[in-house]
Parts: C-alpha cells; structure tokens; sequence
C-alpha cells in the first residue's frame, strides 16, 4: 500500500539577504494512514519548514525540488485552488501557539462552524452538531457553552483542545502537529497526547507530530526521523532509535536529557550550537560537533542508508554508542 | 541545620479586575541551607515565580516573612538594596529581558562589582566572571543582541555572581531555551554553585530537570507547597498525590510507545481556589477528611500536606474503600 | 507564572531574519533602513531645516535691511529693491522673516526641549512608582487635556501677561501632558523586563537605574513625537503671536507678521511670505520626525 504522505529528496531554499539560504537538504520521509510519526530536532533543524512546504506556505521567492505526494496528489505542482483542497480536508495544522490560530474576538462556536459551512457547505444546524461534536470528540466539557465561549475564557491546554477542533474540523487525514505541547505544563500536555493517540485509534487520522522533546515523542511515536540542519540523519522505529541510537547526534540528544542519576555533569551537553543555513560544514553538518568524527566526515554529507530492518542512519562512522537512555 | 534562606508562611496577594484579591501564594514556608540546592516545581500560575519574587524583595508579601542569613529581607521599593541583602542573586527566566539592551554586557557586569574593588582590578573581575561563565573577555563590549539565547543567559548568571552572592534564586532560567543549551546552563549554573558552595532555589516546571539537579525538591500546587522531600525519595515513593501526577505526566523514552498518565480537570482560577485541600477536586484518593486544609505532616525528613499520610484518617480511608 | 511564555525552541535568527525582512520590510519599506541620501525627502528636509539653521545664524549678515527699521515706502509690493515688498511700516519683509528665523526657530526648540524634560520627568516617575503617582499624573494630564491646546494657553499667557516668555511658558504648560503619557507608557511595557529588576538587586540605586536602565529604553517614542512636536510649536507660537499673545510688536516673529498682513489680503505678500517661512519649517520637521519615528522603531533598531 502506498504511504498516505511520500515525501522524497525534498528540498527548500530561502532567500536571504545575501542570496539563497538552503534550509532542507534532500529529506525524505513517510507517513502512513493511521500512523503516528515523530519528528525531532533542534530549534532552525528544518522540522517546522518541512510542515510549511507540506501545506503550501512557504514565504515567497522560496524555491522548491524533488517530490511529495498526498493521497496520490503531487502536492509540489498544486495551485492556490488545489492547495486550499488539501488543506482543509487532506491535511490539518495545530500549531504551538493556539492563541496564533483562533482569533480572539470571534466565539469558539463561530471559529468552528465558519470552516464547515465554508468547506464543507453545511447548513448553520448541521454544522452547530457537528461542532458540539467536534468539542466533544477533542474532550472540551460542556460542549454547548463552550460553543459560545471566546479563546482567552479558556485555559491554554482547552485553547489547543479547541485549535485541534478546528482542524479536525474538515475531517482532514493527517494532522501536522508543530510542538502543539512544548507551552503547556505537563499535566495538560498528557491530555493532549492521550487525545491525539485517541483521535487516531477512533478515526484513522495520521499524525505528524513536530517536537524537540524525545520524551514525548517516544511516549506517543511509532515512528520517528530525527532532522539536523535541514537533514534527516536518522530514522527508524522510535523505541529501537530512542533506546539504540545509531547516530551520534540523536545519543547527544539523549546524553542532554535528564537521567535522574544526580551528580553534577550528568546532563552531556552537546558542544557548540547548530550551523546556521547556508555555513552547514563541508560533509557532515554534525561533524564538528560530533566526538566520533573522522576525516571521511569532511568529504561530503553521508546519504541516508539502510541500517538493519527499518532503520537508517546518515553517518559514515557509526561509532558503538552508549546511551544511558531509561 | 542553620538556613541560608528561610521563608516563612508567605502569601502574596494581587488585586485583579474583576477578581477582588487573588492570593497567589497561599502561605508557603521553605529553606535553603548553604551549599544545597532545593528545587521547586509546579505548574503555569502556581505561585512559584511570585514567591521568588517576594523572596528578593522584589515584591512585598502580603504577610509572612523572608529571611537571608539571619536578617529579614525587606521590600526594595524606592530605595538602594542594602549591603546583607546583594549576597542573594536571581537569574531570570527570559534572557531576551534580563539584560539592557542599550548597555554593553561589560558595563552591566560592573553593576555588580563591589565598590571595594577599584581601578583596573574591576575590568580585570569582568573578564573573571566572563570566563567563569565560558564567555571570551571581548564579550564585555558587545551589546545583548548580538548574543544568542544560552549565551545571554550566561552571561545573566556572569551577572548575578558578580557581588559574589550566597545564594542564587534561578526563576525558570533554562526554559526560553533550546535543548542543548538547556543542558550547558544547567550544568553551568549547577557546578558553578557547587564550586562556590552556594545556596540555589532553582524553581522550575521541569519534574525531571529538578530530579536532575536539586538535592530537595519542593512541590508547589494552586499557591501552596504540597510535599517537600529529599529529591530521590520525591522521586521514588511520593506521598502526595499531585507529586504522583506528576511525575507520572512527564514522558518517559522506553523501547514502546507508552503514553503518560493524565490527570483530572484543570488547575482551578486561584480567586476561587476549592475550600480545604485545595487538590480534592482532581485527586482520586479524595475522601472525607479533605474538606478540611491538611497540614503540613511532619513524616520524618520530609513532609507533605496530604490526609493521607495521617495515619488517624488514612485508616479510615481504608476502611471505607 | 510563566506569563510571558516565552518561544522556548527560538527558530534560528539567521532564519528569521531572512523571513521577518521579507515579510515585514518587503511591505514597510518606506526608507527607513537605507541611508539619508538614499531618502530624498528626508533630504530635502534637512536640507531645508539646515538651510534655515545659516540663516538665523547669519541673519544680520543676509538681511539686507534692518528688520525694524521703518520706511516711508510702506506697502511696497516685491521688487528688486525689497524682494518680498514691505509692510504697513514699510518694513523689509525679506529682512524680518529672515530675523524671524533667530526667534522662531529657537523658541520653538525651547517649547519642544522644556515640555519634553518636564513630561519626560513625570511620565518616567509615574510609570515607574505606580499606583497613586500614576494616577495623580494622569488625572492631571487629562485636565490639561480637556482644553484646546490654543485656548489654554491664551488664558495662562493671558493670565501672566502677554510676552514671550510667558507664551512660551504657556506652550510648554499645553504640550508637556503628551510626553508625559508616551514615556509612562513606554515605562510601563519596559518594567515588565528584568533587566531592571536585575539592576536593583546588583545593588544599583533607583535613580541610578531610572537613569541607566528606563530612560534609554523608553525615551525613543518621545523624542520622535517631540520632533514631530517643534512643527506644532512654531505654528501655535504663531498664534499667539497673531493674537498679540507672543512676541510683542515690533520683533520680527513670523506668526505677529502673518497677523499684520491678515488685516488686508490685497497686501498679500506681507503674510504670505512670513506663512511660507512657517510652512517650510514645519514640513520639515513633522518629514524629519516621520523618519526619526521609522528609524527608532524597535523592529529595524532590533538588529544593529
């Protein structure tokens, strides 16, 4: 069966204010009906760009090459109707500020039946049902009045409960999630991804779902690519890769992370930060950060190739790692 | 065991619109010894960032009382901060904030130095606490903006060691940040206090960042400490049941995909907090007894503000399950 | 307590810089981050204004007659002899506007400079103590606001005496209230910022901080306006002038000249031209302010 979404050798150049910035380089990936899949990375590593391309908002003068394909759309050679098809009902959007997508003088009720009767040509009767519907299904109690409520009434995880909503609204087939938890607290931030693994048990929906925290993205993920500067350099299922690393970079993402194991310096910090677009070294763009580097690192980016069933990795050293991962 | 920072039965109250007094801190006592680290955790609107503002002097309690070193800290208001008091430092949580934009990052520094360190020594103490942080000296004549977010953070924490403080309140210091520099000033701030046998509050609403790091951690909900421990034993057997939801929230990496445990409904608005322990509404141990406030039960190196660790109403509570 | 949720994966500057320019400065563009010369209007407006700064300056040595003395040739319409005709006195109009300048000019830089010091004084104290400073100044500053500026002034001026300095003193009276709103505003978004804290708790005195820490960051809005404000001053000093509030009779001041010339329209020259002096001055200014305005605004200072 052909994957819901096939992206393959993507790649998105900006302009800058000195030429071209190239900001995704050759980034390939899949998701599948009913699947959630991780993408992890730091700040500026492409994951949130990668979301944009798929929705047709790149900024203009932005120049685009290789392949992705939705349902069987090619959705690179879309115009403005046909991104609009794939946006409300093909692919949906939460973003990590649910303040930036419901506007705050409009009822939550009005945010949400406008898009259907918009898209969907609903009548206002079957789009008030299908909104209670629709809150009840993100589990916003007492539906009804939260109809009537506007954004800065509700608390932040309820905003993006209601954000989510919304974008469910269309009944769209993947969610692209950016970060939809990294502002809320963590008790809230459990609900969200209780709902999400929820929403796609009940309904099929695919998740994408963008984030700089492996916790959460080994707690919801079965598959997960970890990006670095614009690249995916290692992808598998998201236990094997989060427990048996075969990158350097995702084991430097992990040492970072808090062990529990109390002593000063347990936390690895990685040296130095990512390269900005366009002075990515020569090779490998992690190399010099990377405590296994050799000169064959120097020579050029190492392609993503198939490491065991499933995984693949974009190193040409692949060091044995220790992870002190729990 | 003497404390460097004690903090007694403070409450802080804002007047909102609408709201009549909002009591944000609901009567909160906590201390730091020299040389320890004491976590607090707790989530958005908890109270945690007002009580470190109270405890510098920032702000002025509504009733209760900070002391550091022995001497009462006193509101700042409209006059200099007075001598005993500049040996306890904050670091902020937005680097983007914490530092003048229109200053050089030298001349801020020097805002710290001592008096009694004059002439070339005080550029000379400059480049010290620059390179303390891992800062080249030249950074002393550039402006914030040309720092990234973890390089302006430390250069807050160069900052705030700058009058040789005791004991450092850290608000939230490494959240506006990325991972891995998360990490780095953590372990900065973490070993440079080790070093110098500081005392550090460092409060934040990372469960497993604080397990990381703090010697006792301090749990705050809805205004009041919950349960205060030795970080480990928090860690492994907590006694309060928001301690429990917590720790169960935080997503763990594991060889499947295991969501994290949810908890019930939401942090209530603190103008109308729930009357009695002000948890019940969300805990799924509620009984009886929590229509009263529990206090703050003693259980032998640590304590905890639940009903159930009272052995009195804990039976009962067996009983009628 | 996090109430300012900051973005906690920051996307890279490098990044969104490239992006903000597009998507900001493709449309803002109106000048403001190419240089003066690139600017033309900007630089006719120097231009203009320094034009005017030689002229009072070299006033005695440009005129050529003296601004207050009186001709039998009175009401002459322009010609060689006097370029823009002479007055009811038989004054030289190109004379006097160009002494107009000596007095115009400089008073309204002193309207603008007082107003700015007393409002920017209060404004700083009010935003930054809060409470009931606040609220006194602003109570007081709508007060001040419930008149028409002109109509205020002619009763205080009135009230002290018809002169200079008093006009002035009355000017100032109308026109400090909005420096004193835009600084404590300005006061006010800033001390949500740590920076000041942190300053206080290094041990730094109050003053010191305002000094250091507040005024810098929140002088900005109000140096604009004041420079948008000296356009404002010149015309309504004019008024007064007009009225037989300002300058007295017979100092060459543009307004007091307008005024004169406003009685028969048939003379036009002995207003039209001490109007143009007023109007290429003020242009200048309020062009000059709207490009201080683009240039201080925090978007475009932000990455230098």
């Amino acid at each position: 069966m052909a994957p819901l979404l096939d992206v393959d050798s993507l790649a998105v150049t900006l302009p800058g204010p000195r030429g071209p910035l190239p900001i995704l380089h050759d980034v390939s990936l899949t998701v599948d009906e009913g699947e959630l899949v991780g993408i992890a990375g730091e700040s500026g590593c492409g994951k949130s760009l990668t979301a944009q391309t798929l929705l047709g908002l790149l900024p203009p003068g932005a120049t685009v090459s290789g392949s992705a394909r939705f349902a069987g759309t090619d959705l690179l050679g879309l115009d403005q109707r046909g991104w609009q098809r794939v946006r409300g009902a093909g692919i949906a959007m939460v973003f990590q500020d649910p303040t930036a997508a419901l506007h705050p003088m409009l009822t939550i009720g009005r945010q949400l039946t406008e898009h259907m009767r918009v898209h969907l040509r609903m009548d206002r009767r079957a789009a008030n049902r299908r909104a209670v519907e629709l809150l009840d299904q993100v589990r916003i109690p007492d539906p009804e009045r939260a109809l009537r409520s506007y954004p800065h009434q509700f608390s932040g995880g309820m905003r993006q409960r209601a954000a989510i909503a919304i974008a469910l609204a269309a009944r769209p087939r993947l969610l692209i999630a950016d970060e939809p938890t990294t502002a809320l607290d963590v008790t809230v931030q459990a609900g969200i991804l209780a709902l999400l693994d929820r929403l796609r048990a009940e309904t099929g929906l695919a998740v994408a779902f963008i984030t700089h925290d492996l916790g959460v993205l080994s707690a919801l993920t079965t598959r997960g690519y970890v990006f670095y500067a614009g690249r995916v350099v290692e992808t598998g299922p998201t236990g094997e890769l989060l427990t048996a690393p075969t990158h350097p970079y995702t084991a430097a993402l992990l040492g970072a992370r808090p062990h529990g194991t109390q002593a000063v310096g347990t936390l690895r910090p990685i040296p130095g930060g990512p390269p900005a677009p366009g002075q990515a070294p020569p090779g490998c763009p992690f190399q010099p950060r990377c405590g296994y580097a050799e000169p064959a690192c120097g020579t050029s980016p190492p392609p993503l190739t198939p490491a065991g069933e499933h995984r693949s990795v974009a190193c040409v050293v692949r060091p044995h790692l220790e992870v002190a991962a729990r | 065991m003497s404390s460097l920072l004690r903090i007694s039965d403070v409450q802080v109250e804002y007047r909102s619109r609408g709201n009549g007094r909002v009591r944000a801190v609901a009567g909160v006592s906590l201390d730091v010894a020299p040389g320890q680290i004491v976590g607090l955790v707790g989530e958005s609107g908890c109270g945690k960032s007002s009580l470190a503002r109270v405890a510098v002097g920032l702000t002025p309690p509504s009733a209760g009382e900070v002391s550091f070193a022995g001497r009462p800290i006193t509101p700042l208001g409209w006059r200099r901060r007075p001598e005993t008091e500049i040996g306890l430092q904050m670091v902020f949580q937005n680097p983007y904030a914490s530092l003048n934009p229109r200053r050089t990052i030298g001349a801020q520094l020097l805002d710290g130095v001592p008096a009694t360190v004059t002439g070339a020594a005080r550029n000379a103490r400059v480049v010290e606490l620059l390179d303390r942080v891992g800062m080249p000296a030249e950074a002393a004549d550039r402006y914030p903006h040309q720092f990234s977010g973890g390089q302006r953070q430390r250069l807050a924490i160069a900052r705030a060691l700058a009058p040789q403080p005791r004991m450092i309140i850290a608000d939230e210091p490494v959240t506006a940040l990325d991972a891995s520099s998360q990490a780095q000033v953590v372990n900065l701030l973490v070993g440079l206090v080790r070093e110098l046998d500081m005392g550090m509050l460092f409060i934040s609403h990372d469960l497993a960042l604080v397990h990381e790091i703090a010697d006792v951690t301090a749990v705050m909900y809805l205004g009041r400490i919950v349960e205060t421990a030795p970080t480990r034993e928090l860690w492994r057997d907590p006694r309060h049941p928001y301690t429990r939801a917590l720790i169960d929230a935080v997503p763990q990496i594991g060889p499947t995909p295991r969501l994290p445990a949810t908890l019930a409904g939401e942090v209530p608005d603190p103008a109308n907090a729930p009357t009695g322990c002000r948890f019940r509404p969300r805990c799924a141990h509620a009984f009886a007894p929590c229509g009263d406030q529990p206090p703050t039960l003693d259980l032998g190196g640590r304590s905890a503000a639940c009903w159930l660790n009272d052995p009195a109403t804990a039976s009962a509570a067996v009983a009628s399950h | 307590m996090t109430t300012i949720a900051p973005d906690p994966v920051a996307p890279d500057p490098k990044v969104d810089r490239a992006l903000s320019r597009r998507r900001w400065l493709g449309r803002l563009r109106g000048g403001s981050t190419r240089p003066v010369w690139r600017q033309p209007v900007t630089l006719a407006a120097l231009v203009i204004l320094g034009g005017w700064l030689l002229v009072a300056i070299f006033a005695p040595l440009i005129a050529p007659y003296d601004p207050l003395a009186q001709s039998p040739d009175a009401y002459a319409s322009p010609s060689a002899a006097h370029w823009f005709g002479t007055d009811s006195l038989g004054r030289d109009i190109l004379s006097r506007v160009i002494h107009g300048a000596r007095l115009s000019i400089p008073l309204a830089l002193a309207i603008v400079s007082l107003a700015l010091l007393v409002g920017g004084l209060l404004g700083l104290l009010a935003g930054y103590l809060g409470r009931l400073a606040d609220e006194a100044l602003m109570r007081l500053t709508d007060l001040v606001f419930a008149f028409p500026q002109i109509i205020l002034a002619m009763a205080v001026t009135a009230a002290f005496g018809p002169n200079t300095r008093n006009a002035v003193l009355a000017l100032v009276i109308v026109s400090w209230p909005v420096y004193a709103r835009v600084i404590r505003s300005a006061v006010i978004s800033m001390r949500g910022d740590d920076y000041l804290n942190a300053a206080r708790l290094l041990g730094v005195g109050p003053v010191k901080a305002l000094r250091r820490d507040v005024l810098p960051n929140s002088i900005g809005p109000a140096i604009v306006l004041a420079t948008l404000e000296l356009g404002n001053a010149v015309l309504l000093l004019a008024a007064l002038s007009f009225l037989g509030l300002g300058p007295r009779p017979p100092a060459a001041e543009w307004g007091s000249m307008v005024a004169l010339g406003s009685q028969d329209l048939s003379m036009w020259w002995v207003s039209v031209f001490p109007g143009l002096a007023i109007l290429t001055v003020v242009m200048a200014f309020n062009v000059l302010g709207d490009a201080l305005r683009d240039r201080l605004d925090p978007r475009y200072a932000k990455g230098r």
